[in-house]
């Protein structure tokens, strides 16, 4: 099956699932009140679960084929290992590790070592030309946002 | 309407406005030279910055020179590398690049700025135009309509995906109304679909979900696929001037795709890239034999209509935003959501209640077009000095202005995981040809979609108002027509091309 059905398919549990939570267990929390008026916090939810369920099946069995002298896509997925798919791998790790580390270890190291360990991945290596640019960056990023927008950002590790 | 000039004119050229036009060309310019940043992902960079300007003209302004800024940079790289950073531009490398090829870069740039400043100066007029008169006939539009006319937007923006992806749109466009059911709603103060998870209590910020649908997809792909990033040498550019029968040739062409770009542009769910396609097209068909031949080896006619009917169609798809508060294209539908992060809401009551952000937007555009063709052009050398950063610097950079364009928002570090993890489903979601612009124009339109219908079903007792109002009803119609009819006949199409092959 082609990865476009099979998203569909993950659509389709999403949209069951959310269709189940609208018609069936959304309704049992609403106040007495509310269940006088013709719209309830569910009735939009319940069209929508009911439209994406058809649509997703639609994909899903193929009831609509797509045009056979399509351009060729910009990446192809059946061979996604040709492409640096390691590097992008390890950037969303970076930017996992980068969410995780901002609030302890403060703005300015995590993104001097975001800047610097992401262009190492990608093969840079002249660590005398890149720390100082990057610190540069941040240090202008930082003033920017903290001086400038007057958005709080902590900048030092949390145990200064 | 001149009172309405006056008031914008006064409001455009406060010293703040005015610098804020010059910065949003020059940095929309700059980051839509580099490969793979389109207007889309721009803008959501700097909605963070133009949400904390507080005042809404101002943001506007802003974002709206950034899209100018955008769609200018990426011309400049389609011309010099062959590599259009935006979708809108694609058609312009047709005849630019071919032009470079032969020395003429200067030329070229020099025809895409006069052609993109006339384009969206025309367009600009046009808009000033047609817009409060649309909003006059908007005005008479209940709930019941503007819920049957954000219906027909969705449908037709799904529609205009093409043949083979109409469902793939419909979809994503009921994945993006679903995603926005997440949170409380503003009518039943009940949470819903948060799963128990206080993070979702408000919903999803549109800016997480922008970047993650955009900016995050594109720089992966630039990551796994390094031809997208071509470099260029980018210095050597010279002889910026063009003749007089130049300009006498490429004339007629400005005047009519401003006008076809306009009015495309005002289409929902059409925008800059089709205008310039089809601006091309056209422009082909009708040329003399001799032009003919000409395009797609340096013509400067081809180089002019989709440059104008670009820059048209952007303004053109400012139409339905300021005038009926609901966006055509991917970009102006983060532009709504920032006004509306700003407390302002788009519709016909804009120009009644707050007519300084109505006009002084349209002055604004005069003004960006302006700073585009005086300012920009004489500074192209240097700034195509931007295609020169290598791109091991380049990717993180763009990496981590995502990362800190959805944290500023929310200050938040739950929302770079949310984004790490939307922007890894999004990127999935292009492997397999989904359209990612009416996922995040249906959410952005969710909320208002549900209030209208709501406040409706409440005013009519229920599903009387289809009914009630034959208007409705008509919207409605069109919208199911808008979808089903193009597979429909692509079906039949088919079913057709199926029976020769039989009958052989």
């Amino acid at each position: 099956m082609a990865l476009d059905r099979w998203i569909a398919f993950v659509i389709l549990c999403v949209a069951l699932a959310y269709g189940y939570a609208a018609f069936f267990t959304m309704d049992q929390l609403l106040p007495p009140f509310m269940q006088r008026n013709p719209i309830w916090p569910s009735t939009f939810p319940k069209v929508l679960a009911v439209l994406a369920i058809l649509t997703s099946l639609v994909i899903l069995l193929g009831l609509e084929k797509a045009d056979a002298d399509k351009k060729p896509a910009d990446i192809d997925y059946r061979r996604l290992g040709e492409y640096n798919i390691g590097q992008a791998l390890l950037l969303l790790g970076l930017m996992v590790a980068y969410a995780l580390l901002l609030r302890p270890a403060g703005f300015l190291l995590s993104t001097v070592g975001f800047l610097t360990v992401g262009a190492m991945i990608l093969g840079e290596r002249k660590l005398h030309y890149l720390i100082p640019i990057t610190a540069l960056a941040t240090g202008i990023v930082w003033y920017l946002v903290e001086g400038v927008l007057g958005i709080f950002l902590r900048p030092l590790p949390i145990f200064f | 309407m001149i009172e309405g000039l006056m008031i914008g004119l006064s409001a455009a050229f406060s010293l703040q406005n005015l610098l804020m036009v010059i910065f949003g060309c020059l940095i929309g310019t700059f980051i839509g030279m580099l490969p793979g940043l389109g207007p889309m992902s721009i803008i959501a960079i700097m909605i963070p910055v133009a949400i904390t300007i507080g005042d809404p003209s101002a943001a506007l302004i802003l974002l709206a020179g950034v899209y100018y800024g955008a769609i200018f940079g990426g011309s400049t790289s389609s011309i010099l590398l062959n590599a259009p950073g935006v979708a809108g531009t694609v058609a312009s490398s047709f005849d630019g690049y071919p032009m470079a090829r032969k020395g003429q870069a200067g030329k070229a740039l020099t025809i895409a700025a006069i052609s993109s400043f006339a384009g969206g100066s025309i367009g600009a007029l046009l808009l000033m135009i047609f817009a409060p008169m649309l909003s006059t006939v908007a005005l008479l539009f209940h709930s019941a309509e503007y819920f049957a006319l954000m219906v027909v937007g969705l449908s037709a923006i799904a529609a205009f995906a093409g043949t083979g992806n109409v469902a793939k749109a419909v979809l994503m466009t009921l994945l993006g109304l679903i995603l926005a059911t997440v949170g409380e709603g503003a009518l039943f103060n009940l949470p819903r679909f948060t799963m128990g998870i206080m993070d979702l209590q408000s919903g999803l910020s549109f800016i997480t979900l922008a970047m993650a649908m955009f900016a995050l997809p594109e720089a992966l792909f630039l990551v796994m696929n390094p031809a997208r990033s071509a470099q260029g040498d980018g210095g050597k550019i010279t002889g910026l001037r063009i003749t007089r029968e130049e300009g006498r040739k490429i004339a007629p062409v400005i005047g009519r795709q401003s006008i076809q770009g306009f009015f495309i542009g005002v289409l929902p769910g059409a925008g800059a890239t089709i205008a310039s396609f089809l601006g091309y097209a056209v422009e082909r068909n009708i040329a003399s034999k001799e032009e003919q031949k000409e395009f797609g080896h340096g013509s400067i006619k081809g180089l002019a209509a989709p440059e104008t009917a670009n820059n048209a169609a952007c303004t053109g798809s400012f139409v339905p935003l300021l005038t009926l508060g609901i966006p055509g294209s991917g970009t102006t539908a983060i532009l709504l959501g920032a006004l509306i992060a700003l407390n302002v809401t788009p519709g016909p009551r804009l120009m009644i209640d707050e007519p300084q952000i109505f006009w002084a937007v349209i002055i604004s555009m005069y003004i960006g077009n302006l700073v585009l063709l005086v300012l920009n052009l004489p500074l192209i050398p240097y700034i195509a000095k931007v295609l020169t950063i290598p791109r091991n610097y380049l990717i993180p950079f763009i990496l981590f202005f995502t990362l800190m364009g959805s944290y500023i928002g929310q200050n938040n570090a739950t929302e770079l995981l949310l984004l790490v993890g939307m922007g890894v489903c999004a990127t999935i979601l292009r492997f397999a040809d989904y359209p990612l612009a009416p996922l995040l124009i249906g959410f952005i339109l969710g909320r208002m979609l549900e209030d209208n219908f709501a406040r409706s079903m409440q005013l009519y007792d229920g599903m009387g108002f289809l009914i009630d109002r034959p208007m409705t009803l008509g919207l409605l119609v069109i919208a199911a027509l808008l979808v089903v009819v193009p597979s429909y006949r692509a079906r039949r199409a088919k079913a057709r091309a199926k029976g020769i092959a039989d009958g052989d």
